[in-house]
């Protein structure tokens, strides 16, 4: 007899799990946001997934047995049809029953507070590994400056590391205060001027993951976009060793060479190995290599590049890029070598 | 013991019949010169609603852009205006005014006073805050002068600085901004004041503190805390224009001012300020579910201890806003302990409201429907305050729509819901006429749907990683369904507020004559005609009890044999 009721049960549990789970993984599946904070890929960000799903356990309950007994009691004593009209015995109060609902949660909050800081030591105060990958990240009115001090590296909105190894980032800000997210990888950092804090990812699984500027920093707020490609030792490494080079010399964009360099692009515009050592916009150095344009606002293809300098608030109304009234023929110039930069 | 002096029944109202028929204008100059706190808090809450309905609109043009990805409704320039204007409204335009408009209503009838204890410090409070409010929306035609949409504030709610530096914000929206809550925060200040002189020296014979009404003990409360929270944030806002006009770099980085010291002034205001909004909505429901439950108040000096120990915890949690500055880890520690401990005197108040509920006759008349949902949605806000105070999980969720949803739970689930309640509740009282039950329904179940429609969902795209503030954002997110889904909330909650509008008018016009006590309730200000006269009670009243009308209405129980 037991092993029916068992049985029926079981079946009755695993029906309401697939009623949930099924619509939740299918809908997981098919939407693959590379932003989400339970999906997490890097050490941080799980650690901190599993403090979240003890959080929503204890809050759940709490929730499921509070909630019910609101819900009980609003069924339970509705005044009735056949109400005699006298008022309900009235009770002032209970010491008793007042302590027991003030230890109850005061124990609560001290699981939930100890559990909370442990996480929040193991994370801030984590030991540095020697071997580790150390990137720069300068928030701008809306575009990242990611720099690679120990191999030379300047580029920007796209960052990239090595699977497996921990990267420490130190987070600057050129202007007013930015915030560093990655959701898959690691909680939020902000970029505030004059303070700098750090963070750090030890990713594990290769892949590319998404974020942006969580913090509200002006008009373009909201395409200041972020990527980061986690890649294998050897992918990471062959990555490196090209954008340590500098830029690429092709007779053949001679023209779009003057054109940049014989206008402000080259204010705003650094491309090492050139005249041009601007800092106020991205470096431009590897443009070709990168898979975005505008801090992620448009993808790098040379129409896109070509619409994107004539005029750049089509795409980003509010961008800190002019547009620089360039005649087509110096458009096409000019694309042409930022397209040989790979 | 029992010697009352108030008329049972019907009160009594003295006053003499008007000879003539006013003029317009004399009624319009009755309502200007006014130092009447009735008049006074209908001011308010007037005031209140017409910005609700202008930050609503606002708030419905984020909802159309956001509906769908790479929408262009409106410009990003316009957007920023648009949800820096729907908070900054919402808060101090809307949320205070109308809280303080029921306090002044309210209070003095409650405690048996024949007005606030400044009658002319409250109608200058008033007009103070009234003019900040419509210098703010000058702001939408001023600064530049009359092209596109002015300079309105820009800079989200909390300004953060140094995007509000003439560096960032060569314009005037920041000025607008600082100016005109500096001037609408001495018109908070004052009725703070005036509420607290009332609260402490106004009661009637008979009403010890622990014998006031819970929403006047709040008030109290709140007032208290506002005294010492607008101050930071006035402050702060003087430095930010000695910043941009007088060469000053309190926050100015560039010249080596402190970006964090702007968000430890502003949160410091900020944080409290949300307990300013949120406790007078706790003494809305405190008055409503022990009435309509038929039962007297459960634990009543705990849920006044309660109130007085959240309104201290709040004061010590402000930097739980900045888990993400890069605060040192025992700093980080402090606050995630400060603000998981003010969940232990919410949970008293949510404990003893199930309690007085326990055992009642609950009638479901349409302030109590809304105090219902007030609870249930509370209990959510709470717990998902508590998955934000855990500061790690809060690396993920500070500043995405996670904590959008959050707050807004707070906001319009918990206060909102119970300004409607506070409003079908004394209506009648104010205006001698009942609100149609009916349309109360329809506007009741409307704006529940609407309401979780557009915030429950509003949850899950903060955790695909949604940020807040964002004009737009890309297709392969996966965050438009549950956008689009809130957009539609948002239009159901909109027809639920034009049923509401509705049902005031026609009430107004033909509603149910209301007498003194539809309610069958138990607080001073049923002892009073409806609307009360000017001078509130002809005679003094005395109380035994902290719940007067009960002690009369049932001499033969009554409650101050066991207080
Ligand atoms: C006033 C400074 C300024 C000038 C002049 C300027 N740019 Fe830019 N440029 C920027 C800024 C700032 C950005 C980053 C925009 C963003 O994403 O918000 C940018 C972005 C770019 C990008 C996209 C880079 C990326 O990785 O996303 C390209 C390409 C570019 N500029 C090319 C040019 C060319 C070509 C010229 C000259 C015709 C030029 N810029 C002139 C400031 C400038
Ligand atoms: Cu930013």
């Amino acid at each position: 007899m037991f092993t029916g009721i068992s049985k029926v049960l079981r079946r009755l549990l695993f029906t309401a799990g697939m009623t949930i789970a099924l619509p939740v993984s299918a809908w997981a599946a098919g939407v693959q946001p590379g932003t989400n904070m339970f999906a997490p890929a890097s050490k941080p960000a799980r650690e901190i997934e599993s403090l979240a799903i003890f959080i929503l356990a204890i809050t759940g309950g709490i929730f499921v047995v509070v909630g019910g007994a609101l819900l009980y009691a609003v069924i339970k004593y509705r005044r009735r049809k056949n109400d005699d009209g006298s008022e309900p015995t009235q009770i002032f109060g209970s010491l008793q029953i007042e302590m027991a609902w003030t230890i109850i949660p005061i124990m609560i909050v001290v699981v939930m507070f100890l559990t909370s800081a442990r996480l929040i030591f193991a994370i801030q105060d984590a030991p540095k590994p020697k071997e580790s990958l150390a990137i720069t990240v300068v928030g701008h009115q809306f575009w990242w400056e990611v720099r690679y001090p120990k191999y030379g590296v300047v580029t920007a909105n796209e960052i990239h590391v090595p699977v497996d190894e921990a990267t420490y980032f130190k987070l600057l800000s050129a202007d007013v205060v930015h915030s560093f997210w990655i959701p898959e990888l690691a909680g939020k950092t902000d970029c505030i001027p004059n303070h700098v804090n750090t963070t750090w990812i030890l990713p594990t699984r290769v892949g590319l993951y998404k974020g942006q500027c969580s913090q509200f920093c002006g008009t373009e707020h909201a395409m200041m976009l972020l990527r980061v490609y986690v890649q294998t030792p050897a992918q990471f490494k062959a990555w490196i060793k090209n954008q340590q080079k500098p830029a690429v010399e092709d007779p053949a964009v001679a023209a779009g060479r003057e054109v940049f360099m014989h206008n402000a692009c080259m204010d705003c515009h650094t491309i090492r190995g050139t005249v041009a050592t601007g800092r106020f916009g991205p470096d431009l150095t590897h443009l070709a290599s990168r898979d975005t344009l505008g801090s992620g606002s448009l993808s790098n293809t040379p129409a896109n590049l070509r619409a994107w300098i004539k005029d750049p608030d089509h795409f980003k109304p509010g961008v800190l890029m002019p547009a620089m009234q360039l005649n087509n023929k110096q458009l096409d110039e000019v694309t042409a070598y930022l397209c040989s930069l790979r | 013991m029992a010697d009352q002096t108030l008329p049972i029944g019907g009160a009594l109202d003295i006053t003499p019949q008007k000879a003539t028929k006013q003029s317009f204008f004399e009624w319009l100059s009755e309502w200007f010169i006014t130092v009447d706190h009735k008049k006074l808090g209908i001011l308010y809450i007037s005031y209140a609603l017409v910005f609700m309905l202008v930050a609503g609109v606002e708030a419905l043009m984020i909802r159309v852009q956001l509906a769908v990805p790479n929408n262009d409704f409106v410009s990003p320039q316009l957007y920023d205006r648009l949800f820096t204007m729907h908070g900054t409204t919402m808060v101090f335009l809307v949320g205070m005014p109308i809280l303080f408009g029921f306090a002044n209503y309210i209070v003095p009838l409650q405690i048996g006073a024949r007005d606030m204890a400044y009658p002319r410090l409250n109608a200058f409070s008033f007009w103070l805050t009234a003019f900040g409010g419509l210098l703010l929306y000058y702001s939408f035609i001023g600064g530049f002068g009359l092209y596109g949409v002015g300079t309105a504030p820009d800079m989200g709610w909390f300004a953060y600085a140094p995007l509000t530096e003439k560096a960032f914000s060569p314009g005037h929206a920041p000025d607008y901004w600082a100016i005109a809550l500096i001037i609408s925060g001495w018109g908070t200040l004052g009725t703070a004041i005036n509420i607290i002189a009332t609260t402490i020296s106004m009661r009637c014979k008979g009403m010890t503190l622990m014998r006031m009404p819970l929403f006047s003990w709040l008030m109290l409360v709140v007032s208290g805390l506002t005294l010492v929270t607008i101050t930071p944030l006035t402050a702060a806002q003087i430095m930010l224009m000695i910043d941009r006009y007088l060469g000053g770099h309190f926050f100015d980085t560039q010249a080596g001012g402190s970006a964090v010291m702007w968000m430890h002034f502003f949160w410091i205001f900020g944080h409290p300020e949300v307990y300013v909004l949120v406790l007078p909505a706790f003494g809305i429901a405190s008055e409503i579910i022990p009435v309509f439950s038929r039962k007297g108040i459960f634990g009543y000096a705990a849920m006044v201890a309660a109130s007085v120990g959240i309104g201290f915890v709040s004061l010590g949690v402000w930097a739980h806003h900045m888990f993400t500055v890069g605060m040192s880890t025992p700093t980080t520690t402090f606050f995630v302990l400060s603000t998981m401990l003010v969940g232990i005197p919410t949970g008293i108040k949510i404990f003893n409201w199930l309690a007085t509920i326990w055992g009642g006759k609950i009638v479901f008349a349409t302030p109590m429907l809304f105090c219902l949902a007030f609870l249930f949605q509370f209990l959510i806000a709470g717990l998902t305050g508590i998955m934000l105070s855990a500061a790690p999980w809060d690396w993920q969720l500070h500043n995405s729509y996670f904590v959008v949803a959050h707050f807004h739970y707070v906001l319009v689930g918990a206060i909102v819901f119970n300004i409607f309640a506070a409003i079908y509740y004394w209506f009648p009282k104010a205006t001698g006429k009942m609100l149609s039950e009916t349309l109360g329904k329809w506007h009741f179940w409307l704006f529940l749907i609407g309401f979780h429609l557009t915030f429950d969902f509003m949850h899950i795209p903060g955790i695909l990683g949604m940020p807040r503030h964002i004009y737009t954002y890309m297709p392969d997110r996966g965050w438009g369904i549950w956008n689009f889904i809130e957009t539609i909330g948002a239009f159901v909650q909109a027809i639920a507020v034009l049923v509401f509008l509705y049902n005031v008018v026609i009430s107004l016009m033909k509603g149910k004559e209301a007498g003194n006590d539809p309610w069958d309730a138990w607080t001073l200000e049923w002892a009073t005609p409806s609307p009360p006269p000017a001078y509130n009670f002809a005679t003094d009243p005395v109380v035994n009890s902290r719940r007067p009308l009960w002690d009369l209405k049932h001499p033969e129980d009554p409650d101050w044999k066991y207080e």
